[in-house]
């Protein structure tokens, strides 16, 4: 057993499929020896794997998309990395148009099994080029599943169980995980964490609470806190952010008929506003109280003077006195 | 401004009234506290006092209409600063339609209408899982402790209360059964839907709904136990032939043996107080004042006035109490107070020859009695050796069993009977 974070459980789950799979390729800005990504996510690999099958790419992110569908398509399994989610937008063409729709427009012919890695989230000072969310770009687009870990276990279970997926897979990381988070794991275990399943991490009775990312954490402090003054929250990471796992936002919306959700990005037209659409589809009987949605402002980016990035991101307490306040009305 | 007049509440638990006459018109000026209709609710007809002072400017009901408490009845122009520019604006039109001297001045009609008519925002709202919930389970809002925000009741709140109510393990104390409505099994074969040819169908009046109600909901949360004694009372049948002429003349109303039970039972209820009691919400309530309700019967309606303070009074003031509120009722002149405040009830069953009967406890009072006939039999003369004519009456309690048991009830009667044994020729009816 060894206590690793969570960007040491992604270059674990990397090396065990790299060595379990050989036609897994793993490539990007940075990606090769000696850097080993920005975030250090590849390091080592490429001395482990030889930089045939994990190495650096020019700085041009539709090219990189391009290259690991046409990998996939020809039989391989990819990895391929943006630096950052920001970046990945001039490869939305290649990901939406190509990458998701391959299947169906080769009538299952062919299919692009690959997996797409972006770290995104903000408070690390990087300006609006390196801290956005861009997971709304992507949601809603039949063919491309888009998940993200928010936990240790999951950070290595959900990339090892995306490498294997037979559909692309739109992966993100959020920045601010990457050392924050610690959890023993046995590195014999293999962890496969299903990919199109949300997982209740905490049961309660007096509120739901969906998050993933950073603000998730939050949600799990609070409740802790809250624990103690008798308010009990049921807690959803959402995981899989397409396609939504119905099943189990529905039955946890239904527990307690009264439901919070979080998340960084803005508020507007995000996965937040589908999640509720959910469960005002199939919950209304059980609610007792307007769903509640706790985000980012409408506003066009993540600032970069420090100040205002606080303002701009979720704040602890303000989770938890939403929190509060939802168990109260 | 004018102002509107609602339907105002008549009573506890009254929802709504019908109109039996308006006794006003538009254009008809009103003081404050002036009628202005006739009501008829499920107690009594009363008449509705008009909020304020000014003119009649529409009649929203028409006679016969039945309207919920809160519902608008009239629209009345009140006088006030406000309101004196109304009617002159109204002249001003009129006047300078054809002369055009002076425009009108600027139209006051949106102060009025910003006027909010009735305050909606006063009726609770439920959310979809509260409102399924208390639909589901025929629960009330009224009997479940609100924890919410601003007094809300929330989905935890129902829930806590079923799971209380499921717990008990008499039946439930709210208004309904708190169960799941069973499915209506329905009824196979009998080739019968409840109507035959020629059968007459008349909706039910709003009196007869309320006592439909009420005996239902006494009959479906009320275990009723009962008890018969029987009593000797030729004693007070000699009283009250040696008196009743007196009375009549003195008095202008005839005495009746009624008020002899009456006074009888409420002696006894000061000494008994565990009989003169509710069961509510899972409570005991006993009640100090021995209230007594008493049935009068009104055409094909029932209704239940009540004797206050009965064990204060001699046999003439119940008998006058008895024949003020018998001539009330049947006047349509009852007051809302003459109504309420029952805490035990004493029927008068012996007047239509019923010689024994079970009478459905009048909800939520824990106990009712019935007097039966008083009949000639033959009894044992006290020494057991021959018999001798007696004026014999039987007494028919029903009790709420999760309240009373039979001991309460035969220590209860027994003192009924020795307070009616009590009466001899020489008592005093003052």
């Amino acid at each position: 057993m060894a206590t690793i974070d969570y960007l040491q459980a992604l270059n674990q789950a990397l090396d065990e499929e790299l060595a379990q799979d050989d036609t897994l390729t793993v490539f990007g800005e940075d990606v090769g020896a000696p850097k080993g990504g920005v975030f250090n996510v590849t390091q080592g690999l490429a001395e482990k794997y030889g930089d045939l099958r994990v190495f650096n790419t020019p700085l041009s992110e539709a090219e990189i998309a391009g290259l690991a569908i046409g990998l996939g398509v020809s039989g391989h399994h990819a990895v391929a990395e943006f630096q950052f989610a920001d970046y990945i937008l001039p490869a939305t063409n290649q990901i939406i148009s190509e990458a998701a729709r391959m299947r169906y427009r080769s009538q299952g012919d062919w299919s692009a099994p690959v997996v797409f890695r972006a770290p995104y989230g903000g408070g690390v000072g990087g300006g609006f080029y390196h801290s956005q969310s861009t997971e709304k770009v992507f949601v809603g687009q039949p063919g491309l599943r888009v998940v993200t870990p928010s936990t240790v276990r999951d950070a290595k279970g959900l990339l090892k169980s995306a490498i294997r997926c037979a559909d692309p897979v739109l992966f993100f990381e959020h920045k601010r995980l990457y050392h924050s988070i610690k959890t023993d794991i046995d590195p014999d275990e293999e962890i496969l964490t299903p990919i199109d399943k949300a997982q209740v991490l905490r049961q309660g009775t007096d509120i739901t609470v969906m998050s993933y990312g950073i603000t998730l954490q939050y949600v799990l402090q609070a409740a802790e806190e809250l624990a103690k003054s008798g308010i009990q929250t049921e807690v959803v990471d959402i995981r899989s952010l397409y396609p939504l796992d119905e099943a189990t936002i529905v039955a946890a919306a239904k527990k307690t008929g009264k439901v919070l959700l979080v998340n960084e990005d803005n508020k507007e037209g995000g996965v937040l506003g589908e999640i509720s659409a959910i469960i005002s589809e199939q919950a209304l009987f059980d609610l007792d109280a307007p769903i509640k949605r706790l985000a980012g402002p409408d506003s066009p980016a993540m600032p970069y003077a420090k100040n205002l990035e606080q303002a701009f991101l979720v704040q602890p307490d303000q989770v938890k006195q939403a929190m509060q306040e939802l168990a109260e009305f | 401004m004018k102002k509107e007049m609602t339907m105002p509440r008549l009573g506890e638990s009254v929802t709504e009234g019908t109109i039996v006459d308006w006794l006003v018109q538009v254009g008809d000026h009103v003081e404050e506290y002036d009628p202005i209709c006739e009501v008829q609710t499920v107690k009594v007809v009363a008449e509705v006092p008009s909020s304020f002072t000014g003119t009649i400017t529409k009649v929203l009901a028409a006679t016969d209409d039945t309207i919920a408490v809160g519902a608008p009845l009239a629209e009345i122009a009140v006088e006030g600063a406000v309101e004196e520019s109304a009617p002159a604006a109204d002249t001003a039109t009129s006047a300078t339609s054809e002369t055009s001297a002076e425009p009108a001045t600027p139209d006051p009609a949106p102060v009025a209408a910003a006027q909010p008519a009735v305050d909606s925002t006063d009726a609770p709202r439920f959310s979809p899982a509260v409102a399924s919930l208390l639909a589901k389970y025929r629960l009330h809002a009224d009997d479940i402790p609100a924890t919410g925000h601003q007094g809300r009741l929330t989905r935890q709140d129902v829930e806590n209360f079923m799971a209380e109510e499921v717990s008990q393990p008499a039946p439930a104390a709210a208004h309904q059964a708190a169960s799941p409505v069973p499915t209506p099994t329905p009824v196979q074969n009998t080739g019968f839907d409840g109507q035959l040819p020629g059968d007459i169908i008349t909706p039910g009046s709003s009196v007869r709904k309320a006592i439909a109600a009420h005996m239902s909901q006494s009959k479906n949360e009320i275990p009723h136990g009962w008890m018969m004694v029987e009593q000797d009372v030729s004693n007070i049948v000699v009283l009250r032939q040696k008196e009743k002429a007196n009375f009549q003349k003195r008095e202008g109303f005839k005495l009746t043996y009624f008020p002899f039970f009456v006074k009888a039972v409420a002696q006894a209820l000061a000494k008994h107080p565990r009989i003169n009691s509710s069961w509510q919400n899972n409570m005991k309530i006993t009640h100090k004042q021995v209230n007594i309700s008493i049935a009068v019967a009104k055409g094909d309606e029932l209704f239940v006035p009540v004797i206050k303070h009965a064990d204060d009074l001699s046999i003439k003031g119940i008998a006058a109490e008895i024949n003020r509120l018998a001539s009330a009722v049947r006047n349509g002149t009852a007051t809302a107070d003459d109504m309420q405040g029952g805490t035990f009830t004493v029927n008068n069953t012996g007047s239509f020859g019923s010689v024994a009967s079970m009478g459905i406890i009048n909800y939520p009072q824990a106990a009712i009695i019935q007097i039966e006939s008083i009949r000639k039999a033959i009894q044992p003369t006290p020494d057991g050796r021959g018999f001798t004519f007696a004026d014999m009456v039987n007494l028919s309690l029903s009790v709420d069993h999760r309240l009373l048991d039979g001991v309460a009830a035969g220590g209860f009667l027994k003192d009924v009977k020795k307070n009616l044994a009590a009466y001899g020729p020489d008592s005093n009816l003052y």
